[in-house]
C-alpha cells in the first residue's frame, strides 16, 4: 500500500516561532539562518559565521576539524598535540575511522594518543623545548616516517611557533617529515576553518613528494573527503577493485604517507565530502591538472551513478561494462532490501543536521525509504554547500574567515598534465553531464517548502522536534539523548551508532535495514506505565 | 595486535604522553555543575572545549549533557572574552532560563588573562542577570592539574556562592560527593536513609545522569541539590568529604566560611571503606547503625568468600583517579588479590602516601601519579610481566584484546557499555556488584579458553 506522506506541513511558520525567543538582537541574527527551501529559485542562506555566544551549538573547533577530521584517519603518522592534555584525549579513538593495517609490521598509530601536556611552566616560558624532547621521544620509541604536530589554543597565545620546530626537528631526523598545523581551536567559526589549514599542510608537506605510487590497474583515482566512518571506505575500496581501477589516495581514512605523497599521480578526483577536501581536490587541479568531480557512495542509486561516471570519464568500453556487471550484481540484492525495508519506512519523515555534507548525502538513502526529509541542515558547513559553488565569488569574506590562511598554488613546472583537454571536459558535460569542479549544493536536491537551517542551536532543535514530531532525527552524539527522552528515534551520522557501514551497495542495505529497525522498535510505546494511560478505580480494603 | 607498537622496553620520557590516564579540567567542572538543580554549565573558551567536554559526557552517561559556550574567535582571544560572556549570560538567560549559570574558564580564557569577576559583575550592572538567578564561576586551567581538579574547583564554588551560615544550626550532615556515577551517589544516600540521619549531598547527579526515557525532555532534570539545600550547607553540623581529591577543598572552604567542621572520608567503595564512612555516620548524625546494614556487610563477605579461590593472589592493573582507586586498591588487597600496577595521571600527594601503605605486603607493586604515568607505561609494565585482570575506563579494552587479559570497566569514560550509571559500586552492594564482575570477567574468559576438558560445570 502507498502511504502517504503523513502530513502536509507548513513550515513556514517556523521562523518567526522561534526568532520571538530569542534576545532581538540575537533573534535577527537568527532568521538568516533559517530559510524555506525553493530549488527553482535557491534563496541565499546565512552559513560559516560566527555562532552567537550561549546559544549552545552543535559546533566544535578548529583543532577538532584539522586533528580530528583530515588528519586523524591517517595510519602511520604520529599525530602529536601540543597542548594542555585534554584537546589531545578527546581526539583518541572518538571518531570511529577504522584502520587496517593488514600485517603486523605494518604502522598503526590509530589506537594512540600523543600530547605534550603542557602544565603552567610550559604557559608561562614556552613550550617549544617540551615539543621537541616529544619528538624526539617518539622518533626513539616508533621510529614513524611522519610526524604531525597540531596546535591547540594556548600555544598561538604564547607564540609558541610549531612550524619551526618541524624544521628544526626534520635537521635532526632527516628521514622523517616532520610538520606542523596552526590549527588553534579559536581560529575560523567552526570545524571547517580546521579542514582548510589541514588541506593546505596536506599539500605544502606531502602531496607529490613521491612519483611512484603502487599501480595494479591501468586507471587510477583519488578519493577524498571520505574517512572510513564505520569502514565505509573498504566498502568502496572493494567496489574499485572489482571494477578495476586503483585509488591512490583516500583522503583520508584508513590512508597512509605514500597515499598522500602520490595522490597527484592520479587521473580523477572524486570529491565525496566536499566542505573538508575541496581544497585538495583544487589544488590538484591547479597543480598538476587532475581534474575533479562531486561523487556520492552515499545510496545505491548514488554509489551506481558515480561508478558510472569514472567509467564514463576515462571512456574506455572494457571498464564501462565491467561497472555495469557490479552494478547489476549488487542491485539485485539491494532492490530486496529496500521492498523488505520500505514496508515499514515509507511515509516516514527525518530531520537531519550533521557535518558539511552528510545532511546533504543521507537524504538519497532515506528517498530510497520512501521517507521524506522535512528540514535538513549543516552544522560547519559554508553557502556553496547548501547553493552550489556558483555563490562562491559572491561570498563575503568577514574576520573569522580572513585569518586563515590562503596558499598560492600554481602549475607544478615539471609535473603539471592536464588528464583532459578543455574540449574533451566539455564533450563528458554534454554527453553525460558529469560536471567538473561544481558541487550543486544540497538545496537544489530538496523539495520546495522543506526548511533548512544552518548552525542548529539547541532550542531550535527542540521546537522542530515539538512542531513537526518527525519519525527519526538525525545529528550527533550530544543531540542523541535529547532527542530520546522526546521519544523521538535518533541515529546518529556522525558515528553511525556503532553500525555502518553505509557507503555503496553493501552500506545501503546496512541503512535500510537500521532504519527499518528504528520503524519497527516497539521500546518508545513503553514510555507510559499502564496506569498511566487509563483512568484507575480504586478501592480500599478496610481492615478491623 | 592493536597496540602493536607497545613494547616491554620503557624509556626515560620527559615530555611525551602517550595514552593519558587524566584529561582536563574543564569537563571535571562541567560535570560536577550538572549535580546542582537547575543549572547550566557554561565553558568559557573555544566552541571545541564545549562540544569535546558534552561529548564526552554523553557518550559516558548516554544522557542528555546541556552547556553554553563563550564560543572565542580570534578577535576575543586577542582583545578579551568579556563581550562574549556578557552576550551568552543575556542569550542563555533568555532562551535556556536556567535557575543558575556555572561559568568555568579554559586554557584559552585562561591564558589570555579573562577577569571572570569583572566580567560577571558588567552582566549584573547591565541587568542580564534576572532577579533570583545567579551566575557563579570557577577557575579552570587546563595546564593545571586534570579533570578531577576541575571538579574539585566547581564543588569550591557552589560552597563559596551558596553556603551561608545562620544562627541557626541544623542537625543535619552534608555529604560532599567525589566524582562518581549517580548509582553510586544514590547507594550513599540509600545508606543514608537506611540509617535515618539527615543529610545533604553535593553536587548530587541522581535523577540528572540518569533520569527515566517518559517522552518528556527535561533541560534541567528533576534531580540535583537545590540551591536552597546548597545554602543550607552552612547551617548543617558536619560534612563528610568523600574523595579527598575532589572534595576537600570544598571541606576546608566550608569550614572557613561556615565554621562546619569536616571529615575527609575515601568514596566507600569495598567493605572497608563503606565500614569507615557508616561508622563516621553514626559517630557525627549521631545514629545508630542498623542490623540491616551488618546484614548487607555480612551478604558482602559471604560472597567474597564463596568467590575467594579465585581471587586469592591474581594479579590486577589499575586505572583511573586517586577517589577511586585508593578505595578500590583497598578492596582488592582485602580480598586477598594483588593490585601489582596502579596508575593515575592526577597528581595525589595523598595517593602518593596511601599507595605504599595499601601495597606493603606486596613488593612488586608498582605505582605512578602526575605527569607521564600514562596508560602507555602501565601497559609496558604488563609487557615485562603481566597480570590476570584489568580495571579500568574503556581505553583499557585495547590492552584487554591484546594482552587476552580479562578486563572489568570502571572510572571515566565508559563509552561503550550502558549500566554503570545504573548499578552502583559503592557500599557493601555495590562491594558485591563489583565481586561479580570481576568473577564473571574471569570465569568467561576461563571458560572461553581453557582446555575442553577443563571446562567445569560448577564453581
Amino acid at each position: 500500500m502507498e502511504k502517504k506522506i503523513k502530513k502536509e506541513l507548513d513550515l513556514t511558520n517556523f521562523t518567526d516561532e522561534v526568532v520571538a525567543a530569542y534576545p532581538s538582537k540575537v533573534g535577527k541574527k537568527r532568521a538568516k539562518s533559517i530559510v524555506i527551501n525553493d530549488p527553482d529559485s535557491i534563496p541565499k542562506i546565512q552559513a560559516n559565521v560566527r555562532t552567537i555566544p550561549g546559544i549552545i551549538t552543535q559546533r566544535g573547533c578548529t583543532y577538532a576539524g584539522c586533528k580530528g577530521v583530515v588528519l586523524g584517519p591517517t595510519r602511520d603518522i604520529v599525530n602529536i598535540t601540543h597542548g594542555p592534555i585534554g584537546c589531545g584525549y578527546y581526539s583518541w579513538l572518538t571518531r570511529r575511522n577504522q584502520t587496517r593495517a593488514d600485517k603486523p609490521e605494518m604502522e598503526n598509530y590509530i589506537p594512540y594518543a600523543f600530547s605534550t601536556d603542557m602544565q603552567d611552566s610550559n604557559i608561562v616560558f614556552g613550550g617549544e623545548e617540551k615539543l621537541k624532547q616529544a619528538i624526539r621521544e617518539a622518533h626513539e620509541l616508533f621510529h614513524p616516517k611522519g610526524i604531525a604536530i597540531f596546535s591547540t589554543c594556548p600555544v598561538g597565545l604564547i607564540g609558541d611557533d610549531v612550524h619551526r620546530v618541524a624544521r628544526q626537528m626534520k635537521e635532526e631526523f632527516p628521514e622523517v617529515n616532520i610538520f606542523g598545523f596552526s590549527c588553534e581551536g579559536y581560529r575560523g567559526v567552526s570545524q571547517s576553518a580546521g579542514h582548510h589549514i589541514a588541506n593546505n599542510g596536506l599539500y605544502k608537506n606531502l602531496i607529490g613528494n613521491n612519483d611512484n605510487p603502487t599501480r595494479k590497474h591501468k586507471y587510477a583515482v583519488n578519493v577524498l573527503g571520505e574517512y572510513n566512518i564505520g569502514g565505509d571506505a573498504f566498502v568502496i575500496e572493494d567496489l574499485f577493485e572489482r571494477i578495476g581501477v586503483d585509488i591512490i589516495a583516500t583522503m583520508s581514512g584508513n590512508s597512509t604517507l605514500e597515499q598522500f605523497e602520490t595522490a597527484h599521480t592520479a587521473d580523477f578526483s572524486l570529491v565525496m565530502c566536499h566542505r573538508s577536501i575541496n581544497y585538495v581536490a583544487e589544488m590538484l587541479e591547479t597543480s598538476f591538472g587532475i581534474p575533479w568531480a562531486k561523487a556520492n557512495f552515499i545510496g545505491a542509486d548514488a554509489t551506481a551513478k558515480t561508478l558510472r561516471k569514472v567509467g564514463q570519464y576515462f571512456g574506455d568500453q572494457e571498464l564501462i561494462d565491467r561497472i555495469e556487471v557490479v552494478i547489476a550484481e549488487e542491485m539485485e540484492t539491494v532492490k530486496t532490501a529496500i521492498a523488505k525495508a520500505k514496508a515499514k519506512t515509507e511515509g516516514k519523515t527525518a530531520m537531519m543536521f550533521v557535518g558539511g555534507s552528510r545532511a546533504h548525502h543521507y537524504q538519497e538513502l532515506f528517498t530510497e525509504l520512501g521517507m521524506e526529509t522535512l528540514v535538513a541542515g549543516y552544522e560547519f558547513g559554508h553557502r556553496d554547500d547548501y547553493e552550489g559553488r556558483r555563490v562562491m565569488p559572491t561570498i563575503q569574506i568577514d574576520a573569522d574567515s580572513r585569518n586563515i590562511e590562503e596558499i598560492t598554488v600554481v602549475p607544478d613546472p615539471t609535473r603539471f598534465n592536464p588528464r583532459k583537454s578543455e574540449e574533451e571536459l566539455a564533450q563528458l558535460k554534454e554527453a553525460f553531464d558529469i560536471e567538473f569542479n561544481e558541487y550543486k549544493g544540497m538545496m537544489t536536491d530538496m523539495k520546495k517548502g522543506t526548511l533548512v537551517i544552518d548552525d542548529l542551536s539547541h532550542f531550535e532543535m527542540e521546537k522542530l522536534i515539538e512542531l513537526y514530531k518527525p519519525d527519526v532525527f538525525c545529528a550527533g552524539i550530544k543531540e542523541k539523548y535529547v532527542v530520546q527522552k522526546m521519544g523521538i528515534p535518533m541515529k546518529q551520522l556522525h558515528n553511525y551508532d556503532n553500525g555502518g557501514p553505509y557507503a555503496g551497495f553493501k552500506g545501503a542495505i546496512n541503512f535500510y535495514k537500521d532504519i527499518e529497525m528504528i520503524a519497527c522498535s516497539t521500546i518508545f510505546k513503553q514510555m507510559k506505565a499502564p496506569w498511566e494511560n487509563e483512568a484507575f478505580v480504586t478501592a480500599e480494603y478496610v481492615f478491623n | 595486535m592493536l597496540l602493536r607498537h607497545t613494547t616491554a622496553l620503557e624509556i626515560d620520557r620527559k615530555a611525551l604522553t602517550i595514552n593519558p590516564a587524566k584529561t582536563c579540567q574543564p569537563v571535571g567542572a562541567m560535570f560536577a555543575a550538572l549535580g546542582i538543580h537547575g543549572c547550566l554549565p557554561h565553558s568559557h573558551g573555544s566552541q571545541g572545549c564545549c562540544s569535546y567536554h558534552r561529548s564526552a559526557l554523553s557518550r559516558h552517561f548516554r544522557e542528555p549533557i546541556m552547556a553554553g559556550t563563550s564560543s572565542f574567535s580570534e578577535g576575543s582571544s586577542v582583545f578579551g572574552g568579556s563581550a562574549n560572556l556578557v552576550q551568552a549570560i543575556d542569550t542563555m538567560f533568555t532562551v535556556y532560563k536556567p535557575e543558575v549559570i556555572a561559568v568555568h574558564t579554559t586554557c584559552l580564557s585562561e591564558t589570555i588573562g579573562d577577569d571572570l569577576v569583572q566580567i560577571v559583575s558588567k552582566a549584573n550592572e547591565d541587568k542580564l542577570i534576572p532577579e533570583g538567578k545567579y551566575v557563579i564561576h570557577c577557575n579552570t586551567p587546563s595546564y593545571v592539574g586534570t579533570h578531577v581538579t576541575g571538579y574539585s574547583n566547581q564543588v569550591a564554588a557552589f560552597v563559596k556562592f551558596f553556603s551561608t551560615a545562620t544562627p541557626k544550626k541544623r542537625n543535619v550532615i552534608n555529604i560532599a560527593a567525589g566524582w562518581m556515577e549517580p548509582s553510586d551517589m544514590r547507594e550513599i544516600k540509600r545508606l543514608t536513609t537506611v540509617m535515618e540521619a539527615r543529610t545533604i549531598m553535593f553536587p548530587d547527579m541522581t535523577d540528572v545522569l540518569d533520569a527515566p526515557l517518559d517522552g518528556h525532555y527535561k533541560m534541567y532534570p528533576t534531580g540535583g541539590t537545590t540551591i536552597e539545600d546548597m545554602k543550607l550547607t552552612g547551617d548543617s553540623k558536619f560534612t563528610l568529604g568523600l574523595g579527598q581529591s575532589c572534595t576537600e577543598d570544598a571541606c576546608i572552604k566550608l569550614d572557613n566560611k561556615c565554621k562546619v567542621k569536616f571529615e575527609m572520608l575515601d568514596i566507600p567503595i569495598g567493605f572497608k571503606a563503606t565500614d569507615r564512612f557508616l561508622m563516621s555516620l553514626s559517630r557525627h548524625a549521631n545514629v545508630p547503625i542498623p542490623q540491616s546494614l551488618s546484614d548487607e556487610r555480612g551478604r558482602l563477605i559471604d560472597l567474597i568468600s564463596d568467590s575467594s579461590k579465585y581471587l586469592y593472589g591474581k594479579r590486577v592493573a589499575l586505572w583511573g583517579d586517586p577517589d577511586t582507586l585508593i578505595p578500590l586498591v583497598e578492596f582488592l588487597v582485602s580480598m586477598d588479590m594483588k593490585p601489582v600496577y596502579v596508575v593515575t595521571g592526577t597528581p595525589s600527594k595523598y595517593f602518593d602516601a596511601k599507595m605504599p601503605e595499601l601495597l606493603k605486603d606486596i613488593p612488586e607493586a608498582k605505582f605512578k601519579s602526575g605527569e607521564l604515568a600514562d596508560m602507555f607505561r602501565m601497559h609496558q609494565w604488563i609487557k615485562q610481566e603481566g597480570v590476570d585482570l584489568l580495571i579500568g575506563n574503556t581505553y583499557g579494552k585495547y590492552i584487554a584484546r591484546d594482552e587476552n587479559t580479562p578486563f572489568v570497566r570502571f572510572g571515566f569514560p565508559i563509552a561503550d557499555r550502558p549500566g554503570h550509571n545504573y548499578f552502583a559500586k559503592t557500599g557493601y552492594e555495590g562491594g558485591a556488584n563489583l565481586v561479580k564482575q570481576i568473577m564473571d570477567a574471569f570465569l568467561d574468559h576461563y571458560d572461553r579458553t581453557c582446555l575442553e576438558e577443563k571446562v567445569e560445570f560448577q564453581l
